[in-house]
């Protein structure tokens, strides 16, 4: 049997007793080499689903597998294996984009790093700004610098929010293809939360739709537009979103 | 362990490639410490023409404050590097990667020594042809000094460390003024002697306190008193111990409410 790359068992976040949980007893897998979307309004629960898997945040109950690790027991022998990307977080402003990507590449003890960073540099169309400063490049610039970081170690798992978020479309789009080459060629496994729902249509093979920290829905782009009646996936996570799914699933 | 060394010598590069990028930084380090030791010498040298026990005592407010500034410097230069990865929005960056606490700890460890001989040692240096004092005449006590004033500095830093993972950048004034609190029952200007009796045992608890005895000693006696550095060593540990535990609690405890993602106010 093939170890998944991500197992959850009833996950559950609580922040405090007096409001409702952020995660609710989730529970999900994701095969490895599948693009699997994480659907859901602001609020959700998917920037913190995200955190529990990366093991920055720790679950109040459930177990996560990672590529067959347990994290609550083990999460530094996963967590060379896979990286992520947020746009809640930053790359250094200061240093340029090598030496980011020479620091992380040292974190991940990333073999043959100079090639690695030239390889990633000509993949992601960064080799021109390399010894830019991070702070101050483009919105797209950032965002692909951003990305080389999250592949450097050429992860099995790769968990991205909202990996597009804030980018033109000529930009976006090229970002997605580099999602798409990379899953396909490495036979990598990504959990992409994101609000755009083309993307999720053009990239992932089956989709989990979140709403008050639970999966109310989950199936391929096409079997959600099929099963909800719908012509896109816009209009589903509207039905979702707006709770006026129950009906249309049925 | 080798991946261990990899993961420390990577963070000390991210800092001294933000060195290298940004000259008033390093600027930043040396300013405060000159100036220090510049007032200082002046007083010194006032105090030398009106005292004969300063003038047989001479240099003793100049080492006083050039160590002081390793204990200050050290400190800062620990909690700054947190600072910088909290600044900069980096710390989910860094513990989603294999990078353990104890490893960022030690990361910070070092480069604390580093910005702390960045900014000392140019005030030491100009303190010879200035004041035609040395610090480095003190010969090996200066380095049983250094070492223990460093060690405090790092438990302080730690401590500080913990409370910027609990509170976020709300705590950032913690980093810039708690350790002074310590410096008028360490000792730096004046003997304990001088502290009233219900002073006393508060400022023997500090390793601080022992290191500006001890310098003292030197400067004045002539006599090095292991005695001294074995305490403030002994008090070095159990502090470094409970303030490295406090470090990682308040780790984990960031971990829990989900600080790392979000580090601001």
């Amino acid at each position: 049997m093939t170890i998944a790359a991500i197992n959850v068992r009833d996950l559950t976040k609580r922040f405090r007793d007096d409001v409702p949980p952020a995660v609710d007893g989730i529970s999900f897998t994701v095969p490895r080499g599948q693009v699997v979307g994480l659907l859901g309004g602001n609020g959700a629960g998917k920037t913190t689903t995200i955190s529990m898997l990366l093991g920055i945040l720790i679950p109040t109950a459930g177990t996560i597998d990672i590529l067959g690790v347990d994290m609550r027991r083990d999460r530094y022998a996963a967590l060379p294996r896979l990286n992520f990307s947020s746009p809640y977080v930053d790359l250094p402003s200061r240093l340029t984009v090598r030496e980011n990507l020479d620091v992380f590449g040292g974190l991940y003890g990333v073999r043959d790093l100079k090639a690695r960073i030239a390889e990633l540099a000509e993949l992601l169309d960064l080799t021109a700004f390399l010894d830019r400063k991070t702070g101050s490049l483009s919105s797209g610039q950032k965002t692909r610098a951003a990305l080389a970081k999250a592949l450097i170690n050429r992860p099995e798992l790769l968990l991205l929010d909202e990996p597009t978020a804030s980018l033109d479309p000529d930009t976006a789009d090229r970002v997605r293809g580099h999602l798409e080459a990379y899953a396909r060629t490495q036979g990598a496994a990504i959990l992409l939360a994101s609000h755009n729902m083309a993307e999720v249509e053009r990239l992932c093979a089956d989709v989990l739709m979140m709403k008050a920290g639970r999966i109310v829905d989950r199936g391929s782009p096409a079997d959600l537009i099929a099963r909800y009646g719908r012509e896109d996936m816009e209009q589903v996570f509207l039905d979702v979103a707006r709770g006026t799914a129950q009906a249309a699933a049925q | 362990m080798n991946g261990s060394l990899t993961r420390i010598g990577a963070m000390t590069r991210r800092h001294l490639y933000l060195f290298r990028s940004s000259w008033t930084r390093v600027f930043d380090l040396v300013y405060w410490p000159v100036l220090q030791m510049t007032i200082w010498g002046f007083v010194t040298v006032f105090l030398n023409q009106q005292s004969s026990w300063f003038a047989n005592a001479a240099g003793v407010l100049i080492g006083a404050v050039l160590l002081w500034d390793v204990l200050v410097r050290s400190q800062f230069g620990l909690t700054l590097s947190l600072l910088e990865e909290m600044w900069s929005r980096n710390l989910a960056n860094l513990f989603v990667s294999p990078l353990r606490p104890w490893e960022f700890a030690a990361s910070l460890m070092l480069l604390s020594v580093t910005r702390s001989m960045i900014g000392v040692l140019p005030a030491a240096l100009l303190a010879i042809p200035l004041f035609a004092y040395s610090v480095f005449d003190l010969g090996l006590p200066l380095l049983a000094f250094w070492m223990m004033l460093v060690m405090l500095g790092w438990s302080i830093g730690l401590l500080i460390g913990a409370l910027l993972f609990r509170f976020g950048l709300a705590a950032e004034s913690y980093a810039w003024a708690s350790i002074f609190i310590i410096q008028p029952i360490s000792g730096v200007w004046y003997p304990v002697s001088v502290l009233p009796e219900w002073l006393k045992p508060l400022a023997w608890s500090l390793p601080s306190t022992y290191v500006f005895e001890g310098m003292r000693a030197v400067m004045i006696d002539r006599v090095f008193r292991w005695d001294l550095l074995a305490q403030a060593f002994a008090l070095n540990l159990v502090i470094m111990a409970l303030a490295f535990g406090a470090f990682l609690f308040a780790f984990t405890r960031a971990r829990e409410r989900g600080q790392l993602l979000q580090s601001s106010e």
